[in-house]
């Protein structure tokens, strides 16, 4: 199965089985299945609880803010999660805040396609997880597996808090695993797993990332005879700091690789993690390899070359190990 | 024309409403309030009309000025001394103020301070009530959102009025054009004539209304609210009025000009004038009515005052409502 079907999927069983469950988004009604057809095939089945929106990014938040408090459970789709920009307001000052003021829930969840594809450029390739997690109130995943992203849509769905639900449209179609959700492990919503267990340092990664994180640890692993841990964060907000701690109290050195921004992001959050709780476990200074400070170039090469991929990663490595 | 009932319990919803501004922004000026009160002199019979046109079952987003609408849709006097006193007892329990108060189980709304926010939550409430099965064709609960001048500038509003119609939802949008943003007058703020042109522009019906006659806002947002009802779709409704006070108690509003001023009444002291010289309320009947509003609110001050102001040691500093979400799981 891949990562783009198990979201259909999810949809698919949560419509069937939930029938306060409903999609709202931009072009996600039948026969056209959403810009990346994680929709297709569910308005035919369920028409009056998968509509296709205007292009209102605002609206489309503050609908599904109303339709949660009275009662229903509405997943948004955004066409991109750049265009989240636009429903900011909806998502930390009115979503955000509602069960702090009021002690309602407020449970919508938000899913928004992010990451980076070669050509994409500055407004359809961010990763929106800094923004999104600086605000109290929402809970912000990542999932970065065939069976996370199965598992948390179904999770965030049964979240009474508005959850910001991260989707990387790389994974969609290029991530593909033998699944059976009546099998997979399937792990707590806030819950970050070690993906690779190791025994010299530390990776921390989430969403596309993970992939990165994995392909170098076995690099390191074959080329170098350097064992390395993966963690998945899995969720950006609350971060499970008990996982993050536990592995570097095992590891002793620590990398944290985004494909977002440096300043601000889940990144500089662990990087804090571990200088407050985990200072007496660090052998060597914390690593953070994040995107570059700049717009999300156009050109494939240029792309290429903006955020850290498994090389970075393995020579950050061959780096701190050396420490 | 509508009956003397109603339009005598919109009086007195008024009577109310002013009497309760006037108290709270004595509490101000006493300095038993933090932050400004915010009062809504001179926009109670549009407000007032529309919450006395709403049933239970019904949705209604105040803006800062509904003082009046919220109690015609049953808020208590408590509700708002509470609040505006930041009492642990009242709805907010003092984590938010003033006018941000709601009471979503009886359909009112808890407003943010975004203008046209409030409006698309209006419409996602019609919307479940649609999917869920919910509404009873020909007689539909109905949504009424409130703004004002300022808000129909928004982004938000537009997008929010635009998905209302797609849909045909039964919102009724109360636009009070009170003449100012803040201190911006209407020439800087749009161009068209009036702001009910807008309305076609989004497929809506459009109704304009004296915000200072009390009779035609009872009659014309009763007619909006009566077509939305009906399923005749969204329903925008612009009553022309002048805010009779400042933003918020700490203006002065000393930028509003004269000749402004002399273009609009005091709805209150226009209807008192038009019941008594009909004959449907005497003068003795309108001082009881003041004393009676006057005792109630001197209660419902009394009563918050007593009550116990939040304690930060006490306070659950915690914004989400699940507790555990390393173990959350869907069933």
């Amino acid at each position: 199965m891949k990562y783009l079907e198990a979201i259909r999927l999810a949809q698919a069983e949560l419509l069937a089985e939930d029938k306060r469950v409903f999609i709202y988004g931009q072009d996600i009604a039948g026969p056209f299945g959403g810009a990346f057809k994680a929709t297709k095939g569910l308005s035919e089945r369920f028409p009056e609880r998968v509509l296709n929106s205007p292009i209102s990014e605002d609206a489309m938040t503050a609908i599904a803010i109303g339709a949660a408090m009275d009662g229903l459970r509405p997943i948004v789709e955004f066409q991109f999660a750049d265009f989240a920009s636009v429903a900011f307001n909806q998502l930390v000052n009115h979503a955000g805040t509602i069960y702090y003021r009021t002690g309602l829930p407020c449970p919508i969840v938000a899913r928004l396609p992010a990451g980076g594809t070669p050509g994409g450029g500055p407004f359809h390739c961010q990763m929106p997880e800094a923004w999104v997690s600086h605000h109290p109130g929402l809970v912000v995943v990542a999932p970065a597996t065939v069976a996370d992203a199965y598992f948390m849509l179904k999770d965030a769905v049964a979240c009474r808090d508005p959850v910001v639900f991260i989707e990387h449209k790389y994974l969609y179609y290029h991530l593909e695993a033998e699944f059976d959700p009546r099998t997979a492990e399937h792990p707590g919503l806030g819950r970050a797993v070690v993906r690779r267990p190791g025994e010299d340092l530390t990776i921390v990664a989430w969403s596309g990332m993970v992939h990165h994180a994995l392909a170098a640890a076995a690099e390191l692993d074959a080329n170098h005879g350097i064992s390395a841990e993966v963690v998945d964060l899995r969720c950006v907000r609350p971060l499970d700091s008990e996982t993050i701690l536990a592995s570097l109290s095992r590891t002793g050195r620590i990398i944290i690789a985004s494909e977002g921004w440096p300043v601000g992001g889940p990144g500089a959050e662990v990087a804090a993690l571990v200088a407050e709780r985990g200072f007496t476990y660090l052998d060597a200074p914390p690593v953070r390899l994040a995107a570059q400070d700049t717009p999300i170039p156009f050109h494939p090469d240029l792309f290429a070359a903006h955020h850290p991929d498994d090389q970075a990663i393995v020579q950050a490595a061959l780096d701190l190990a050396k420490f | 024309m509508s009956d003397s009932a109603l339009r005598i319990k919109l009086f007195k919803t008024m009577v109310l409403a002013r009497t309760l501004d006037d108290r709270m922004a004595k509490l101000k000026a006493q300095g038993e309030v933090a932050g400004s009160a915010f009062l809504g002199r001179g926009q109670e019979a549009f407000s007032g009309a529309a919450g006395i046109r709403l049933r239970p079952g019904d949705v209604f987003a105040p803006l800062i000025r509904d003082q009046a609408g919220r109690l015609a849709f049953g808020e208590s006097l408590l509700d708002v001394t509470r609040t505006v006193l930041g009492r642990r007892t009242g709805p907010m329990r003092g984590r938010d103020g003033n006018v941000h108060r709601g009471d979503w189980p009886a359909g009112r709304l808890p407003m943010i301070s975004h203008l046209g926010a409030m409006v698309g939550t209006v419409v996602g409430t019609l919307l479940a009530r649609r999917i869920a099965g919910r509404q009873q064709a020909g007689d539909l609960n109905v949504g009424v959102a409130a703004i004002g001048d300022g808000g129909m500038n928004t982004g938000a509003l537009h997008e929010a009025l635009n998905a209302a119609a797609v849909e045909r939802l039964p919102l009724i949008l109360l636009v009070a054009d009170n003449q100012y943003a803040y201190s911006t007058s209407t020439d800087r703020t749009f161009a068209c004539k009036h702001l009910v042109e807008r309305a076609v522009g989004y497929g809506m019906a459009g109704h304009r209304c004296d915000g200072t006659d009390a009779d035609a806002c009872l009659d014309t947002v009763g007619e909006a609210i009566a077509a939305a009802r009906a399923g005749k779709g969204p329903q925008m409704v612009v009553a022309d009025l002048l805010r009779l006070a400042g933003h918020g108690t700490h203006d002065d509003a000393s930028y509003v000009a004269e000749d402004v001023k002399s273009r609009f009444g005091d709805c209150l002291q226009l209807h008192e004038r038009t019941l008594t010289q009909q004959g449907i309320l005497d003068v003795a009947a309108i001082a009881a009515m003041r004393d009676e509003a006057r005792t109630q609110v001197e209660a419902a001050v009394e009563q918050a005052r007593a009550e116990p102001q939040p304690d930060p040691a006490a306070e659950e500093w915690m914004a989400r409502s699940e507790r555990d979400l390393v173990n959350l799981r869907a069933p």
